[in-house]
């Protein structure tokens, strides 16, 4: 007899439920499978009304965050063996996020959130294509890279008790990403970054809990960003209070009304 | 959310900045000093496990200079981690945000007074 | 329409499917053993401000002459006040022992273009704290 496994599942269509409630299924226990393979064996065989968002299944796409046994995990990666034989696992949707459906959130806001930090190369000059590509060395990459490695799969938002006290916190990945770029040699874009991150919404709002780098599965360490950045930014106040007129003016936002 | 480039040219850090600051210097002080005198007169005194100093010792030791600076350092810096930390943990663990101006006022307010009461103290001394 | 109106109704769209938001309760942290230590990291600052508080009476006490800091001394020796300080005292090393472990994510120490493990950064700061705290108990202890 094949060993089975029981998850616990939580279910919420937003026309039908107040709010959502738990399913349980019985699932295979196999050796190999991850929790995102017994999700797939329901929806094809018991359910196929289970609503989830899943991709690469290889721990690179970040779709697949969900709340397995109170931990926010990438159900990809997360294997029922650990769990044992006639275990209960619970799965809910990624905490902190309205629900959409099932195990689907809303992700707007994080994308808002994202965008509004310019997770991208800024210049304040555009050096002509003759001279050729930004040249880095592997001492400048160091100094990012580890903060390049976030995948957007929120598993931090989830973690973070202060995304789920204030609506309005920027959050660690998109703080993260923000000094992702800040500490790019090729990037002039700090100053413009300064105004959204050095905030009561940004980086001022955390309070280095600390469980956002735990749960990271690419090991960004956001928490570890966000106080860097913390410094920076202190030292940046201290500089323009010492020098107010020597300080840089920040660049004006291209095409704001 | 208004954006703060319609108001300046610059984008100016905010005024946080100063009070985390202080918070980090209240806790490396805090960090390395607080233990060892607590320890002392706290419990291994009032238990009798070491001899208590006496009067005449402690006066001499306090009423140096140096000794001054650094108990105005000890007493004013730690308040102000406190006020810091305080802060945020009513906001956080209370979700008390809507009280922002009084909580504000109690914590640092607070630490200000304990600051000028600690110079007074160690001017008087 | 400007990018901010843009930005705001992508995030709160005005016709959507309901969505279910719980709300946090204010034991939110209870729910975690991460979050339960978190909390008393923070609340470490209470014992950090009564010491402060302490300090304060002994220096009046030591202002107003021998006789008022024998009482102040012997109000210490209360069993309430050493439970107080004992429990104190812990919070107070928590604070140092977290603080030192927590310090090097604010400033990643590069040699030779690598970084520098964390334990190593932290480490002689523990080493400056015992150094110091020797100092003012011999500074304390000593009898000229």
């Amino acid at each position: 007899m094949a060993d089975k496994i029981v998850l616990e599942i939580a279910r919420y269509a937003p026309d039908r439920d107040e709010k959502p409630s738990f399913q349980s299924f019985e699932v295979p226990l196999r050796k190999e499978w991850v929790v995102l393979d017994a999700l797939n064996y329901i929806k094809d065989r018991v359910d196929g009304t289970l609503t989830y968002r899943w991709s690469c299944r290889m721990g690179i796409c970040g779709s697949c965050g969900m709340m397995v046994n109170g931990e926010p995990k990438l159900t990809c990666a997360t294997f029922l063996s650990s769990y044992g034989k006639n275990a209960t696992v619970r799965v809910e949707p990624l905490r902190y996020f309205p629900v959409v459906r099932d195990l689907v959130t809303a992700l707007s806001d994080f994308l808002v959130k994202l965008q509004k930090v310019k997770p991208w190369l800024i210049r304040n000059d555009q050096p002509p294509l003759s001279q050729g590509e930004f040249l880095q060395t592997p001492e400048q990459l160091d100094l990012y890279k580890q903060f390049s490695m976030c995948i957007n799969c929120t598993l931090c938002y989830a973690a973070c008790p202060v995304v789920g006290l204030d609506e309005d916190f920027v959050g660690p990945a998109a703080l993260a990403l923000a000094q992702r770029y800040n500490l790019d040699s090729r990037d002039q874009g700090a100053a413009e970054r300064l105004a959204t991150l050095a905030h009561p919404d940004g980086i001022w709002g955390c309070t280095f809990v600390g469980e956002c780098t735990r749960v990271c599965p690419k090991h960004v360490d956001p928490a570890g960003a966000i106080q860097q950045y913390k410094l920076t930014a202190a030292l940046d106040w201290v500089k323009s209070f010492l020098l107010p007129r020597g300080h840089e003016d920040a660049p004006r936002e291209a095409g704001h009304d | 959310m208004s954006e703060s480039t319609s108001n300046s040219s610059k984008a100016k850090p905010s005024n946080e900045a100063f009070l985390w600051l202080l918070f980090s210097a209240g806790g490396v002080v805090a960090a390395v000093l607080i233990p060892i005198q607590l320890f002392l007169f706290g419990l291994a005194f009032p238990l009798g496990w070491l001899p208590q100093p006496r009067y005449e010792h402690l006066m001499a030791l306090v009423q140096s200079p140096l000794a001054r600076l650094y108990l105005f350092v000890l007493c004013s810096l730690p308040l102000f981690h406190w006020a810091h930390r305080f802060r945020f943990t009513l906001y956080d663990g209370l979700q008390v945000k809507h009280l922002n101006e009084v909580i504000f006022a109690f914590c640092y307010g607070g630490a200000l007074l304990g600051t000028v009461l600690a110079a007074y103290l160690l001017w008087s001394i | 329409m400007t990018d901010q109106t843009v930005l705001d109704q992508a995030a709160r769209p005005e016709f959507h499917p309901r969505w279910y938001r719980k709300r946090l309760s204010t034991w939110w942290w209870l729910g975690e053993w991460h979050y339960l230590t978190f909390i008393l990291r923070e609340l470490t600052s209470i014992s950090v401000a009564w010491f402060v508080v302490l300090t304060l009476f002994q220096l009046r006490a030591l202002l107003h002459g021998p006789e008022a800091y024998a009482r102040f001394a012997a109000r210490l020796e209360s069993p309430i006040m050493i439970a107080v300080n004992a429990v104190a005292f812990c919070f107070v090393t928590f604070h140092t022992i977290t603080w030192f472990n927590l310090a090097p994510r604010a400033m990643p120490v590069r040699m030779g273009g690598k970084r520098v493990p964390e334990f190593l950064v932290a480490a002689p700061n523990f080493v400056l704290w015992i150094a110091v705290s020797a100092l003012v108990a011999w500074l304390l202890l000593r009898t000229p």
